[in-house]
């Protein structure tokens, strides 16, 4: 029997976590082979033509989170990665008065916040000082790997041993309101700091983003501040979109990737992870029945199915199984993409189209975002539901043929689990519902809808391979995150199973294209290599 | 027909301590006739599927993937860290069909265990009657009663299946006595019959009903471990030196690294390399030198005729190196003996350590000899 080449690294799935560790590993002098299930390469950060002449964000519209140093470390932008960035964050429109618009700065802001509330308007700067300085510490704990909780070594604590000092240098005040306020509920965050219901809601919804927790949630006021890096402080999104589209992004790291030797292959799915009589992952098989022997397997799927479907519970020890089995997923995002004739009109609208290049929001307050939470919670669609719009051919027109538009609309909640019907007979009316939503801001929206998609949490499942629709991998709670994300014992990339590694928004930091987890289990996998003196490559 | 009285629980069931008001008769029915022992409160659980082999050799220690149909294993099993759970024996009935025997309620480990497998686990304690029929002349005795089923073949821990008064019974070699013997299997509802029958062809045997208190010697002789009294079960233990793994209790020769992977594999692969830090040995008090403690009290030597469960510290020169967990006077060796568990270092056959004694309140110190157990190991048990 003739082998097939052994790579050093397999990885499974072209999401744009794994195409970085790929890009990475390819760098560092391994053989590195990518396998991807879909036709189009980067997960849910794909720009596909859904619609002739369309080229659309189907997963992530926003590229804010994207870490600096990822950025940096992979020399992305001499490399042809460009980005726009809308001179307005959020949009959120009012039926029947008037709309908050949330500028890049934080003056201009202020004075459209004087509308509504001058008390609000006055404490705004401060509010965003405040986010800015505790994101920026979330920022640095980003590329770190958390720490194992048992068995820490100097090594392993001293970068974060550096970040406490920072923390410590925030001051006295900083450092309290730091600790205070990353479990708090962004309900009582936001209500501590405002009184513009509009104001308090569209911040809000940063904190519930893709989880189905409501704003009275413990937790969700680190989602914000998760939201609000990188200058997306007044907003809690950064509003910074990927010319040519998200899909360009995975792009150019396959291409950074292939530069160094990385193959890839599309619509290759991965049926199983190979394990041999010693119990380490030695390989992958396919769909197709082809086997593909490899010294290490980095998994870009989402932990639950990694663990549970490609390697087997029989695979895991009982506990890990137990913890795999449990990690929290519950998918509540649904996605519409609508190919328009022309630009929405909202009620109240400013002149000009700036307030509709970044995000337009439909949260109006925060009980209205617990409402809609309520509803997931008991298996239902929300029937108000939160909608967060963007229209990326506004800052890129490249996208769609002259004069049209597309309007990308991330709806929450849709829960994975509804108690009543399916989701075959409900996505249809849950696209009704969205644009009937929306046309209550923007009446005539229906008029100008050229092509509709909705994807819904089972559509995340069974085309995207995101185990119940999670787009975080996980939901990314509290208990979920740090040296618990997945699960604790399994913190630093590594699975349980030797020679297994995660790489996807499943890991530390979390969701969101950031590039951070699979940034940091590249740094994982070749610290492992060079431990095993595996390095004749010349790493 | 229990005339003492006196009952023991197990595993929520009340089981005859002794039926007699001494259990000495019974004992040597254990040694020298045929002891019957109801053993039902076991739990017991059969697997079923195509994936059953794959299932239970997830959980055991020993490579179950070797357990030929008609064979029975004896096997510890463990956690993910390679603490003992506990022990019990895999009887393999089908290809697709095992049974289980535990002393704890182990559905949920098996299950969970078996996850994503095409096996399913029934717990059968409550249908399934189980007695053992032990001693020199259990073999006798059962061919009387069922003398097609080939006893007379059947090795040590194997099974077989045959009828006593119309209905099935699975007989398997196996036991807690370290001596020739036997187990019985079959639906409750023929256990009283069954005993009636043993009790009836039995008389010329000396066929007995037998408790606990002298299973509990026997076991002591053959070297067997009793859970919650040598080994804790890592599910229940409070903290983590009360845990223990197979290879520290002597059950080396049960545990197998060449059959893949199993629950507990790499803990214990790292344990083998590392070195144990404990070790199960046998004692045997010197005698001498235990009447010599008594003599300075001007008492003659006594010990408890019963096993003791309750452990007491061993010691060489002064120092503490472990424990002897369950201790006996032998009646047929006339030895003073004991299981103990000690510190790696100390465990060689012949070393010289001393074993607690208390003597009119006063605590002492007896001389022992370390001994690798069994301590009685008649070559009938397997012949």
């Amino acid at each position: 029997m003739s082998m097939p080449e052994k790579y050093d690294a397999i990885l499974i799935g072209a999401g744009h976590n794994g195409l970085v560790t790929a890009a990475l590993l390819a760098r560092a002098g391994l053989s590195v082979l990518v396998l991807e299930q879909r036709k189009s390469l980067g997960g849910a950060a794909a720009t596909e033509e859904i619609f002739a002449g369309f080229r659309v964000n189907t997963g992530a519209d926003d590229a804010g989170l994207l870490h600096p140093e990822v950025l940096r470390h992979l020399d992305l932008e001499r490399q042809g990665l460009q980005f726009v960035e809308s001179p307005v964050l959020a949009f959120a429109p009012q039926p029947d008065g008037p709309p908050l618009t949330l500028w890049r700065d934080p003056a201009k802001s202020s004075s459209e916040i004087a509308r509504h509330c001058d008390d609000d308007a006055r404490r705004f700067p401060e509010y965003c000082r405040l986010v800015q300085r505790l994101s920026a510490l979330l920022q640095g704990m980003m590329t770190l790997t958390p720490p194992r909780l048992h068995k820490t070594s100097l090594a392993e604590a001293y970068p974060w041993m550096k970040l406490a000092l920072k923390v410590k240098g925030l001051g006295k005040r900083d450092m309290m309101e730091f600790l205070r306020l990353l479990p708090m509920p962004v309900y009582d965050f936001l209500q501590e700091r405002f009184k513009s219901p509009l104001l308090q809601g569209v911040l809000g919804s940063a904190g519930v983003s893709g989880i189905r927790f409501g704003p009275r949630a413990a937790g969700t006021t680190f989602l914000l501040l998760y939201h609000s890096l990188n200058g997306g402080a007044p907003a809690g999104r950064a509003s910074r979109f990927v010319r040519g589209g998200m899909g360009r992004l995975s792009h150019v790291l396959a291409e950074a990737a292939a530069k160094c030797g990385a193959e890839i292959r599309t619509e290759s799915s991965v049926s199983r992870i190979l394990v041999d009589d010693q119990g380490r992952a030695a390989g992958v098989a396919l769909a197709t029945g082809e086997e593909l022997p490899a010294r290490s397997i980095v998994s870009n799927a989402d932990p639950r199915r990694t663990l549970m479907d490609l390697l087997g519970p029989a695979r895991l020890q009982p506990r890990m199984m137990r913890r795999a089995g449990n990690i929290r997923l519950r998918g509540t995002t649904a996605k519409l993409l609508l190919a328009l004739d022309s630009l929405p009109r909202f009620q109240n609208a400013p002149p000009g189209d700036d307030h509709l290049k970044g995000h337009i929001l439909i949260a109006p307050s925060l009980d209205y975002l617990e409402r809609a939470s309520d509803d997931a919670k008991y298996g239902r669609i929300s029937r108000r539901p939160i909608l967060d719009a963007v229209i990326p051919t506004l800052t890129d027109p490249s996208l769609a043929p002259a004069g049209k538009h597309i309007l990308s609309v991330t709806a929450q909640h849709a829960p994975y689990s509804l108690k009543e019907g399916s989701w075959e007979e409900q996505a249809p009316e849950l696209a009704d519902l969205i644009i009937g939503t929306l046309a209550q801001y923007a009446p005539g929206l229906q008029e100008s809808v050229l092509h509709q998609r909705i994807l819904t949490p089972l559509d995340w499942e069974r085309d995207y391979g995101l185990s119940e629709g999670s787009i975080h991998q996980g939901e990314m709670g509290l208990d979920q995150m740090l040296f618990m994300r997945p699960m604790a014992g399994c913190g630093q990339y590594r699975s349980p199973v030797k020679g297994l590694y995660l790489c996807g928004a499943g890991t530390h930091p979390g969701g969101g294209v950031t590039g951070a987890p699979g940034f940091n289990a590249a740094r994982e996998i070749l610290k492992d290599r060079k431990r095993r003196g595996d390095n004749r490559r010349g790493v | 027909m229990c005339h003492s009285h006196e009952w023991r629980e197990w595993a929520g069931w009340l089981a005859a301590s002794t039926y007699e008001h001494s259990h000495e008769r019974e004992y040597y029915a254990i040694r020298n006739g045929v002891a019957l022992i109801d053993v039902s409160p076991l739990f017991k659980y059969e697997v079923r599927g195509p994936d059953a082999v794959r299932l239970v050799n997830r959980v055991m220690t020993r490579d179950i993937g070797k357990c030929q149909v008609g064979r029975v294993m004896y096997t510890p099993w463990c956690d993910d860290d390679g603490k003992m759970i506990e022990d019990g024996t895999v009887a393999r009935l089908a290809d697709d069909h095992l049974r289980v025997t535990a002393a704890e309620r182990s559905l949920r480990w098996f299950e969970d265990c078996g996850y994503g497998l095409d096996a399913s686990v029934d717990e059968v304690t409550e249908e399934l009657a189980a007695l053992a029929v032990q001693g020199p002349n259990s073999r006798a005795l059962l061919q009387e009663l069922m003398p097609h089923a080939g006893l007379d073949k059947l090795s040590y821990f194997r099974l077989t299946k045959g009828k006593i008064d119309g209905f099935e019974v699975t007989v398997t070699r196996t036991g807690y006595t370290g001596d020739l013997g036997y187990e019985l299997w079959t639906p409750i509802a023929n256990a009283p019959q069954l005993w009636d029958s043993l009790m009836d062809k039995g008389n010329g045997y000396g066929a007995t009903p037998t408790g606990i208190v002298a299973l509990d010697i026997a076991r002591i002789e053959a070297g067997l471990l009793l859970i919650d009294v040598d080994f804790f079960s890592s599910h229940k233990t409070l903290i983590e030196a009360q845990k223990s793994s197979p290879l520290e209790l002597g059950l080396g020769w049960a545990v197998r690294f060449d059959k893949g992977d199993y629950v507990g594999r790499q803990a214990l692969l790292d344990e083998e390399e590392r070195g144990s830090e404990w070790a199960l040995m046998g004692v045997e008090v010197d005698w001498v030198h235990l009447e010599r403690l008594f003599d300075e009290v001007d008492l003659p030597p006594r010990v408890a005729g019963r096993a003791s469960r309750s452990a007491v510290p061993l010691y060489k020169e002064r120092e503490q190196i472990g424990q002897v967990t369950s201790h006996t006077f032998s009646p047929i060796l006339k030895k003073y003996i004991g299981l103990a568990s000690l510190r790696s270092l100390y465990a060689r056959p012949g070393n010289q350590v001393e074993m607690e004694v208390t003597i009119e309140y006063s605590r002492q110190r007896a001389r022992a000899t370390l001994v690798k157990p069994p301590f009685f190991d008649p070559r009938r048990k397997k012949e």
